[in-house]
């Protein structure tokens, strides 16, 4: 049995690492604003964020298609910028990952945030420290791991992405190519023995994956004041 | 000596909080009122950790917040340490972690605030290696007291440290409490509904009742009034008296005290003679005579004066405030009884104090009954 090609498996690495990265930064306050804010759009926010749970992922790279292609306004102005086009790109498949796998990171935060309740922080606030200096040595460390899932689960979602890929990536090898399109294409040409390898890898990731995650979730027990 | 200065308002469903003080920056100053007076809120106000509150806050002469202005100075800025209730210490960090993360802070200037002094002041040090949720209810107090000082705070904010605590708790970190402002300097500003509490730690209290001050001042004038029903709660309504140890008896034990050249004697108390002590005495374990009583086992009888009766419109009874030589004594009758004995204004009484009344915790110095 000669072994397939390995590409679309670090791509699809890549391309999780660069989402989870991303989603870390702009989750970590979207979530804060979500669990501390009193204001009335609270709600529609939420429900925003959460979009992406429901939607099916055609939908959602239908619509991406539309918004990233080089003659629509943000298309074109991404075309005028860097010369490269959104859609059919590494980059853009970062982009729509990110809208993809947000409720994976926001929510966890979210809960995480709500648990640490604002007492530590006004405790810390009266011991003369930053907002800053309390989201980084009190808020963040007591979330540590709703981190840990939030990491996670959104690295392993953008692993077994195939639909948004699928609209606004499509199929280019070392660009788009990821390990479920890899698996779909292997299929597609009754190539079982490579889809068999490549789809063994992933349930084997995926089992990891969540062993780890409720393995450190017992080692990590909550702790009270 | 400078003074802190507050004018604010807060209003959310169906409350209102405005009240205006000034309070000096010495001592413990007490914030008086039962449950929902709106006490709670006013401090966390002035801690700026109500930023939908409204009004004016001076600290020393500099402004905390100027509405009017658009000035607010944020809480980590005002350097008013806070003692919440609940302790609130960081569970991801040890006894000792907590401690240096408020000591790491605070601003460097040598004020005799430092980990030995603080660990030694609340006795720490055998805390210091464990972690919050091992903590029992007292011992996450002190904690979290000796956290806030280590910040070196300007003012010391303390919002019903105790109330979590049972009776024994509670007795053994008044003590500590007491202390701090000799201690360490620091003004506090302390809010209580157990008048007990107050009587025993400050020295100024401000009542508040349904979000406004209802009164102010020296706390053994406050608890003399008998206008202020509600705010000292009818049942533990008493005053504070000071009176200097004469002598003991260690046969009966028994202590001698004078207060207003007139004798009280309690149960043994180790006191050197001529300390002064602070007691209280509530208005339900005094009664009046109109005439010397004889045959009686009650041993503390004072002679006074009536000075002022208020009537309880609906109830059974009155509250009569008698005076001994200057100084206050309420006493809780029934309203037949005042009409029986014909008391007014001016009418010479006896007062009849119960020994056992007299309140163990309410020694100055928090000694100990032997």
């Amino acid at each position: 049995m000669e072994f397939p090609d390995l590409g679309p498996l670090w791509l699809t690495l890549k391309l999780a690492g660069a989402t989870t990265l991303a989603l870390l930064f702009i989750g970590t306050p979207l979530a804060w604003w979500i669990a501390f804010t009193r204001a009335r759009v609270k709600a529609p926010i939420e429900a925003i964020t959460a979009l992406p749970l429901v939607l099916p992922p055609t939908v959602l790279g239908f619509y991406l298609l539309i918004f990233m292609s080089p003659s629509s306004p943000l298309g074109s102005f991404w075309v005028s910028v860097t010369g490269d086009a959104l859609t059919f790109s590494f980059t853009g498949l970062v982009a729509a990952s990110v809208l993809y796998s947000l409720p994976f990171m926001v929510q966890p935060l979210q809960t995480a945030f709500e648990a640490v309740g604002r007492g530590p922080l006004e405790a810390a606030a009266t011991l003369r420290a930053s907002p800053l200096d309390a989201f980084f040595n009190v808020a963040a460390p007591m979330a540590a791991r709703g981190y840990l899932t939030a990491t996670v689960l959104t690295f392993a979602h953008t692993v077994g992405e195939f639909g948004v890929v699928l609209m606004v990536g499509g199929n280019i090898p070392g660009e788009t190519k990821v390990i479920s399109i890899a698996i779909y294409e292997h299929v597609e040409t009754i190539n079982y023995a490579d889809a068999h390898v490549l789809s063994g890898l992933m349930l084997l990731f995926s089992f990891l994956v969540l062993l780890f995650v409720y393995g450190m979730n017992r080692r990590m027990p909550v702790r009270t004041g | 000596m400078g003074e802190l200065f507050f004018d604010i308002s807060l209003g959310f469903e169906g409350f209102q909080l405005s009240a205006e003080a000034r309070v000096a920056l010495h001592g413990i100053t007490a914030l008086f009122g039962p449950s929902g007076s709106g006490k709670s809120t006013l401090l966390r106000v002035l801690a700026g950790l109500e930023t939908q509150a409204r009004g004016t806050i001076t600290f020393d002469g500099e402004d905390w917040q100027q509405s009017g202005a658009g000035i607010f100075v944020p809480p980590h800025k005002r350097g008013a340490g806070f003692v919440f209730q609940d302790a609130r210490l960081f569970p991801h960090l040890g006894v000792h972690g907590n401690l240096s993360f408020a000591a790491r802070r605070a601003p460097a200037r040598e004020n005799g605030i430092n980990m030995e002094t603080v660990i030694k002041a609340l006795d720490l040090a055998p805390l210091l290696p464990r972690r919050p949720a091992s903590l029992s209810g007292g011992e996450r107090q002190r904690v979290a007291i000796g956290r806030t000082l280590l910040s070196r705070p300007r003012l010391l904010l303390m919002d019903e440290p105790l109330a979590a605590l049972d009776l024994k708790r509670k007795a053994e970190i008044l003590p500590y409490i007491e202390k701090l402002p000799g201690t360490f300097g620091v003004p506090v500003i302390y809010v209580s509904h157990a008048i007990d509490e107050v009587a025993q730690l400050a020295s100024r209290m401000i009542v508040l009742s349904n979000g406004t001050k209802i009164a102010e001042g020296g706390v053994s004038d406050v608890l003399e009034r008998l206008d202020l029903p509600e705010a000292a709660g009818r049942f533990e309504a008493g005053v504070v008296l000071t009176a200097k140890v004469l002598s003991h008896d260690t046969g009966y034990h028994l202590t001698t005290l004078e207060h207003k050249g007139q004798k009280l004697v309690m149960p043994l108390a180790n006191l050197a003679a001529g300390a002064e002590a602070r007691l209280r005495i509530r208005a339900r374990d005094v009664a009046l005579a109109t005439k010397q009583p004889e045959g009686i086992s009650v041993r503390n009888i004072l002679t006074g004066t009536v000075r002022e009766i208020r009537e309880e419109a609906q109830t059974a009874h009155a509250e009569v405030l008698v005076d001994i030589g200057g100084a206050g004594l309420r006493a809780r009758l029934t309203r037949a009884s005042v009409a029986e004995l014909g008391l007014q204004p001016g009418t010479p009484v006896f007062a009849l104090v119960k020994s056992i009344s007299f309140d163990r915790r309410m020694l100055a110095g928090g000694c100990e009954l032997s």
